[in-house]
């Protein structure tokens, strides 16, 4: 055994390169971090991660709507998550004021309406089972054939995106100097939406329903406070998303082995805990920042004080904190 | 209807809809709405972990709801709020997923977490919810001059020594507590849906914040029998009506506000 491969052993346990499901995982995955990273930045910066979660719950209903008529629940997710863009829409998302609002409504409607298909799933197609893999997502059994649809979506997400990226922009930062240009800002607020909706779903499938807005947020907030510049937050955000997929996968597929035995560690659970870490991480530097600059504050005070005779200014460096 | 369980239901509902109504006030007032969603949401770790564990799931929900909403609080201080908030309810129900899968026969169960459970509830419930209750509502009266100032206008609130921040503690607590108490009873989306559509639609029938609050309740109580009474005809999920309603509710006060407004218009 060479000395990489007695490095690797522990890492990868046994078959996580020939096995069909991680492969399918990990390109599923893969695409749909990618994209939920670079969309993300725009829904961070709109600051509508709440819209993006109410998708995500709201596509419960699309999920295990699918389960009931007998299609993939990628299709669900899809037709209800636009559905519920529009409505919120309609109701008037695109008002700063009351937006939170105008999203909590729709999420109560729609959640209503998924607790009632729940219910028929259970009573009339007795799928237990439907319940958990729709809200906390099953990568590891998705059909490889689905793999072209994700890849054909994701695609679409990055058209819109490139379509109207410019204008996005500026009307996300502001929506005054947008108007004022003359650019159609509840237009493209709406083709936003639309794009959302769709990725909401991409991540539902993978991380599921109720989880997605994990690779949405987390990845694009983390590269939000570290890069200064909005198209490369949007690239250190799909690389980072994408890093948090892999290594949940591969981390799932190593929980076989931990205890309790014979049962692997749900791949969303490490997703979610490793985007979390990412975004309290990203956070080291300024901090850090803040306690050099503190710290030089303060030590050019107590030099200025050490050589003149004056008596001390108030420190402004203080007074901040 | 009103046989000896279905009472436990209705008084259990109407205790969660007085809460939801006071509660759900301020959350509309303040524009938090997506904590609202995220601290029940999220407690749900708290109650699949205490059935992993063993222990009583008021424990686990009590100290899980607690600490998103203290870590929402906490870390929304410094960066932006709304990220912030849904990474700690994502982080929170990951959690859930994972004892979750740990313990294979809580599954069940977990709709009834999501969604609601209410004409299944025991009399041995009731005493603990309505003393929690009585908790929560005390603790809202108590805050209530505050607290208004602090939602509505914060700069004047922190002129007169109100701090906006341990206002949205303080409120966030109470937030905790109303979950502790109604989700293991009535599931987490109930009292969200009730939370935000109720106080919403107060809200466009009158302006003024003790008529609001009121208004709040009355209209909450009015959803949560009619859902259950629904329920009970129908067999259908009580969460389904109790979405369904408040959201029709809040569109009927979208309805007459504009409607005001333009007979306003015309009269001067």
């Amino acid at each position: 055994m060479s000395p990489v491969t007695a490095f690797l052993t522990p890492i990868f346990e046994p078959g996580f390169f020939s096995s069909g499901p991680v492969h399918t995982a990990a390109i599923i995955g893969g695409a749909v971090a990618l994209v939920a990273g670079t969309l993300g930045v725009f829904t961070v910066i709109r600051s509508q991660s709440f819209a993006g979660e109410a998708l995500g719950d709201i596509g419960t209903t699309g999920g295990s709507g699918a389960y009931l008529v007998g299609v993939g629940p990628l299709w669900g997710f899809l037709v209800v998550n636009i559905l519920a863009a529009g409505a919120m829409e309609l109701v008037g998302i695109q008002r700063p004021r009351g937006r939170d609002l105008a999203t909590g409504i729709v999420l109560g409607a729609g959640l209503g309406l998924a607790a009632l298909i729940l219910y028929l799933d259970s009573t009339y197609h007795n799928t237990t089972g439907a319940v958990v893999s729709v809200l906390f997502g099953t990568i590891f059994t998705i059909s490889s054939a689905t793999i072209p649809a994700v890849i054909a979506f994701a695609l679409a997400v990055i058209a819109i995106l490139a379509t109207i990226h410019r204008p996005l922009l500026l009307s996300s930062l502001s929506p005054e100097i947008a108007a004022a240009r003359g650019i159609p800002v509840r237009l493209v607020g709406a083709a936003y939406l639309l794009a959302l909706a769709i990725a909401v779903a991409l991540c539902a499938l993978t991380i599921g329903a109720i989880l997605s807005t994990a690779l949405l947020i987390g990845p694009a907030a983390a590269a939000l406070r570290v890069a200064r510049r909005p198209y490369v937050a949007m690239l250190t955000a799909s690389l980072l998303g994408l890093a948090a997929t892999w290594i949940g996968i591969l981390l799932a597929y190593d929980s076989y082995a931990w205890p309790p035995h014979e049962k692997t560690w749900p791949v969303s659970f490490f997703v979610v805990m490793l985007v979390l870490a990412i975004y309290l991480l990203s956070g080291v530097p300024a901090w850090r920042q803040r306690r050099r600059e503190r710290g030089t504050v303060s030590a050019r005070i107590a030099a200025r004080e050490a050589t003149a005779d004056e008596p001390a200014e108030p420190s402004t460096g203080q007074q901040e904190r | 209807m009103f046989s000896g369980f279905m009472m436990n239901a209705w008084t259990v509902a109407s205790i969660v809809a007085v809460v939801a109504g006071v509660v759900g006030f301020f959350t509309v007032l303040r524009g938090s709405a997506f904590a609202a969603h995220a601290v029940p949401n999220g407690s749900f770790a708290g109650a699949a972990g205490a059935a992993l564990i063993g222990i009583n799931t008021l424990i686990g929900l009590g100290i899980c709801s607690l600490l998103g909403a203290l870590g929402i609080g906490w870390l929304g201080r410094r960066g932006r709020h709304d990220a912030v908030t849904a990474l700690m309810l994502v982080a929170m129900l990951g959690c859930g997923a994972l004892f979750l899968s740990l313990s294979s026969e809580y599954a069940p169960e977990v709709y009834s977490l999501l969604f609601g459970e209410v004409l299944g509830i025991s009399s041995n419930e009731l005493a603990p919810t309505a003393a929690l209750a009585a908790v929560c509502v005390a603790a809202i009266a108590l805050l209530y001059r505050p607290l208004l100032l602090s939602s509505v206008m914060p700069e004047v609130g922190e002129a007169r020594g109100i701090s906006s921040f341990a206002m949205e503690l303080c409120f966030l607590a109470v937030l905790a507590l109303a979950t502790a108490l109604t989700v293991p009873v009535v599931g987490t989306l109930l009292i969200f849906s009730l939370m935000i559509g109720a106080p919403a639609a107060a809200r466009s029938f009158t302006d003024r914040p003790g008529h609001a609050l009121a208004l709040s309740v009355a209209i909450a109580l009015a959803i949560v029998w009619a859902a259950i009474a629904l329920s009970y005809t129908t067999n259908y999920p009580v969460g389904f009506f109790v979405g369904s309603i408040s959201a029709g509710s809040y569109a009927l006060g979208r309805v007459w506000a504009t409607w005001r407004v333009r007979r306003g218009g015309a009269s001067t």
